[in-house]
């Protein structure tokens, strides 16, 4: 790991400013990704900013269908929250299928969202829950905030403050992880509502998570997975990697689809 | 470089390191604490999982300055005094180890399960809260035997008291 000047903030605020002093300064959360790509130097940033320890960045609240959840809440917090549970099994589940049991007591929402991994799960359930993304400058849509590989809507100096959403009547979330890495080699987040199906992929696509028209029309006429039958998702978009081909993650989407229905019809 | 406090194993210590020093190494290399082990440094074997605030963390992939402020258990703090915690104890009861190397994150994974679990744990919890911590003797069925009997021995000691 290259040099770096270590910097705890207690307030989002602090944070902000300590980041516009610094020269190639980088927010850190959990630090589950962005330590471990430090010590490849694959990242070298002048400064760290640590976010951890910001009070009003943690915690999950349930009010009816309206979830709140802080930034700085780890995936184990997530996993274990009984109010989510009530409302939003999926998340808790996604959350509880994160990386390793040690990865998620440190790992938090908010910096996996702003990491925006293409293999990484909460894209996929937020983009399919359309979930907002609350930052310390403004509400970004997460259809407008997740815009490719490892980018984001989010500024240089802006920071992740919250996720919230409006539980759906039913949700799932299936993925099929790479046997080595764990990581979704394809994940698929469903939510039914009133207004619709939305079916958001994560893992699969060549410019991050998407969501399927395919999946979603299907499911649009009954949300079951018998009504995925025979669909075939386009392989044109999608990642080609050493670990899977276009057309097998095209046929893990209908798959993993199907799991995620059945999961969420429970 | 930076002055960086915490307490370990009960006793404040305190160490000047440069702000990138792992918290691994902090252990290891500052305070002499090496039963704390590092296997692949990419964040996946889980040989160097200690007890942070209470959790299990991989400490390669902390930096000691995100830790400072903060208690940490390494497997050399386990252990009260002299006699063994249940998990070590079941580990050699169980032969849950073989070249003993991934045995120290091992322990400290488990220990961190079974307070996790306290309704009691069975062998395919088990198996699947090991995901982040990998043997390379692939002597998984004696850990997972270990895991299992120290999780019932501590119930039971629990239920005792």
């Amino acid at each position: 790991m290259y040099q770096t000047n270590y910097h705890r903030a207690s307030s989002v605020d602090e944070a902000a400013g300590l980041l516009k002093k610094a020269d190639d300064g980088k927010f850190v959360s959990g630090g589950m990704t962005l330590i471990p790509a430090m010590k490849q130097r694959l990242a070298a940033p002048s400064d760290l900013i640590d976010l951890r320890h910001i009070k009003d960045l943690k915690g999950v609240k349930v009010s009816g269908k309206s979830v709140t959840i802080g930034a700085a809440t780890t995936h184990a917090e997530v996993a274990s929250n009984a109010d989510l549970a009530k409302v939003c099994p999926a998340m808790c589940h996604l959350a509880a299928h994160i990386g390793d049991p040690h990865v998620r007591h440190m790992g938090t929402i908010g910096g996996s969202v702003a990491n925006n991994d293409p293999a990484a799960d909460y894209p996929a359930a937020l983009l399919a829950l359309d979930a907002t993304v609350v930052t310390n400058q403004r509400e970004i849509a997460a259809a407008d905030f997740f815009t490719g590989l490892f980018e984001t809507a989010l500024n240089e100096d802006e920071i992740v403050t919250a996720i919230s959403f409006n539980a759906p009547d039913k949700c799932g979330y299936a993925k099929f992880p790479n046997p080595a890495s764990r990581y979704a080699m394809t994940g698929v987040f469903v939510a039914s509502s009133g207004g619709g199906v939305k079916a958001a992929v994560t893992g699969a696509g060549d410019d991050g998570v998407f969501r399927s028209s395919e999946v979603e029309s299907a499911l649009s006429k009954s949300f079951d997975a018998a009504a995925l039958d025979g669909v075939s998702v386009s392989a044109g978009s999608l990642m080609s990697d050493i670990h899977a081909s276009a057309d097998y993650r095209a046929n893990l989407v209908v798959v993993m689809a199907k799991r995620a229905v059945a999961a969420a019809n429970g | 470089m930076s002055e960086v406090s915490m307490v370990v194993n009960g006793r404040e210590v305190s160490g000047a390191v440069e702000d990138r020093t792992l918290l691994v190494h902090f252990l290891r290399e500052t305070l002499g604490l090496t039963g704390t082990h590092v296997g692949c440094d990419t964040s996946q074997c889980g040989a160097c999982v200690v007890h942070l605030d209470g959790k299990a963390v991989k400490s390669c992939s902390v930096l000691a300055a995100q830790a400072a402020g903060s208690e940490v258990v390494t497997i050399e703090g386990l252990a009260p005094g002299a006699d063994l915690h249940p998990v070590q104890a079941a580990f050699k009861e169980n032969h849950g180890l073989q070249c003993g190397f991934c045995t120290p994150g091992m322990i400290m994974a488990a220990v961190d399960m079974i307070n996790r679990h306290p309704g009691g744990l069975d062998e395919k919890t088990v198996r699947a809260e090991l995901e982040g911590n990998i043997c390379r003797c692939t002597g998984y069925h004696n850990i997972v035997k270990a895991i299992l009997a120290a999780s019932e021995a501590m119930a039971k000691s629990k239920k005792a008291a």
